[in-house]
């Protein structure tokens, strides 16, 4: 593999999204600009301006036409995907940090830190059709949590919302009536990342407790472990293979300590059911903080601490080799 | 009427233009020739034959993938000017590292355990029997990853220099040549020349689609093997339906020859015999 080296961002990246075509491929960082490129080649489409903080997360609908975005400035925007124009933005008092569409682009999530005299919560809101109907207020607060939600995703048709956070929680909101219906603490440690599988069966969740599991979407029950030896930030599974990727490190403050070597900034390949390692693929000089696999399962992208992404094209030799 | 004669001696002299260059192709073999003239540095004219073999590659994407490769630059991406070198594609080679190796099932350890015995028997339709579940097996899987796209054929450049019809290319094959250590006589583990020769067995009637990795499997179980090779077109990259295959020792080519000769494999009889001498050019 010759990976393409995207140098778009001057900070940390904290999200990738590819967007279902698998053509597309969004990136935000700790910079102000959340940046739009073209998954094969990596050529820069755009950046989004407009935020005024860190922006921790992102999210496409699916037809590509819109992009969500939640920012430290404690606001989450639309944008126009094509264009870069922004189409409306929710003001809020604390930091966004979490942020996805539900399926049919006309619900979404945004969920805001504990900040100050706030509490921590997540809003929904209508995604109108139109921008020039749209609307601030929330249609539902989830609430009675204390601590920051990283990642937010719907499924049961939009019935269900399930978030993860800080406290090493997973939830399940039931999305008409704002109530929690099932709460599992799956980690010790804070969870970074939750990436849903293709069908929405089951999830993988990414945390500093050095762990990485599946779980499964209904019953919130730990399927599978898969144990790194570093703080886990980031997870992806494969929509191809029963592979899992994951991406991590030491953390960022401790690099300077050691040699670079000893970090393991590699994207690391599990297998899904035996939980055994059995590829890397290293590049990143700093922690990866973001991974994603390409819809089609044939490249995926890590974003690092160092401020690059990383896309890579599998070679033949992944997609026919037999692993176990 | 004499003024307007145009003498023969001038029109030597004057008609120094080059034939014109000339595209054929492609054949039905793929192979597309372009032949062009040109004058080299001293005047002297030069033609020039280029073969390239051309292969369609098609691949389907959405209507909307095409339709946003025509999106207009916006935001920063806008304001990049050329030198800016936002990506750019890495230069090293990153590879899959593998942080463990593949176990092999019992079922296939069982069946290569079969296929190690039965080739020192001398019972001639069992090895038969055995072997063909492999390598039947072995080709199924391969031609199912071509017919998925994923993996490549015998790739090489139409031109490469496997010309030797029936023999081997050969060191000191073009006088005067160069010719690379690896491919002077004696070179390599003190394998001489005609020791190489000694132990080759020809094989012939192999069918079109034939690996290196087949003809391995299938002579492996008689001995040590110093090298295969196959012979391919030049032009398609086709195999072209013989092969050598060189023994450490002369023991195990003659035993291979009789195990081997007219076993079927994959509809065609085989034709195994000891190779003879390469007929001095």
């Amino acid at each position: 593999m010759r990976p393409y080296l995207l140098k778009g961002h001057s900070r940390p990246l904290t999200q990738l999204k590819y967007n279902r075509e698998g053509d597309l491929l969004f990136s935000c960082a700790k910079d102000h600009n959340p940046n739009l490129w073209y998954a094969d080649d990596g050529t820069r489409i755009g950046t989004y301006v407009g935020h005024n903080g860190a922006v921790a997360t992102c999210d496409v609908s699916l037809d590509s036409t819109r992009l969500l975005t939640g920012s430290a400035d404690s606001s989450a925007k639309l944008w126009d995907v094509e264009t870069g124009a922004n189409l409306f933005t929710w003001k809020h008092k604390a930091p966004c940090k979490a942020v996805a569409f539900g399926l049919g682009d006309g619900l979404a999530a945004i969920a805001t830190d504990p900040f100050m005299t706030t509490t921590p919560a997540i809003h929904l809101v209508r995604i109108a059709a139109d921008e020039a109907d749209q609307s601030a207020d929330a249609m539902q607060v989830l609430a009675g949590f204390d601590k920051r939600t990283n990642r937010v995703a719907f499924t049961d048709v939009n019935a269900t919302l399930i978030s993860a956070g800080e406290d090493g929680f997973v939830r399940r909101w039931d999305v008409e009536t704002g109530k929690l219906k099932l709460e599992s603490k799956i980690h010790a440690g804070s969870i970074a990342d939750l990436q849903m599988s293709t069908d929405g069966t089951h999830f993988v969740t990414a945390s500093f407790d050095n762990m990485s599991k599946l779980v499964d979407t209904q019953t919130l029950e730990v399927l599978k472990t898969y144990a790194t030896d570093r703080p886990a930030n980031s997870a992806a599974l494969s929509p191809i293979f029963d592979h899992v990727l994951i991406g991590g490190g030491q953390e960022a403050s401790q690099v300077t300590t050691t040699s670079s070597r000893a970090g393991k900034f590699e994207s690391r390949f599990f297998h899904k059911i035996f939980t055994e390692e059995f590829g890397s693929v290293r590049g990143h000089f700093g922690p990866i903080n973001a991974c994603a696999f390409s819809p089609d399962g044939r490249s995926f992208a890590t974003g690092g601490e160092d401020g690059y992404i990383r896309l890579h094209h599998f070679d033949n030799d992944y997609l026919t080799a037999r692993f176990f | 009427m004499a003024a307007t004669k145009i003498r023969w001696g001038d029109t030597l002299d004057e008609d120094d233009s080059l034939p014109s260059n000339s595209i054929s192709g492609p054949d039905s073999r793929g192979v597309k020739t372009i032949i062009e003239y040109k004058r080299n540095d001293k005047g002297e004219a030069v033609k020039v034959t280029t073969k390239t073999r051309v292969s369609k590659v098609e691949k389907k994407v959405y209507k909307v993938t095409a339709q946003r490769r025509t999106w207009k630059r916006f935001g920063e991406a806008a304001k990049e000017q050329v030198g800016d070198s936002v990506t750019v594609q890495g230069t090293e080679e990153i590879p899959f590292e593998r942080t463990r190796q593949s176990k092999q099932t019992q079922d296939e350890k069982r069946q290569e355990k079969d296929l190690k015995t039965a080739m020192q028997g001398s019972n001639k339709s069992e090895i038969v029997g055995s072997l063909k579940d492999i390598l039947y097996r072995k080709r199924m899987e391969r031609q199912l990853l071509q017919a998925r796209g994923l993996a490549a054929g015998p790739e090489r450049p139409p031109d490469e220099d496997d010309d030797a019809p029936g023999g081997l290319p050969v060191a000191g094959s073009k006088p005067g040549g160069y010719v690379p250590p690896s491919r002077r006589a004696g070179a390599g583990e003190g394998d001489s020349m005609r020791r190489r020769e000694e132990n080759s067995v020809r094989v012939t009637n192999l069918s079109e689609d034939t690996r290196e990795d087949d003809l391995r499997d299938l002579f492996s179980p008689f001995g040590p093997i110093s090298r295969i090779y196959i012979a391919y077109d030049r032009d398609t990259g086709e195999a072209r339906g013989f092969a050598f295959v060189n023994f450490v020792y002369s023991q195990d080519a003659q035993r291979a020859i009789e195990k081997l000769d007219g076993y079927g494999y994959d509809n065609l009889i085989l034709r195994v015999e000891l190779a003879q001498p390469r007929a001095e050019r």
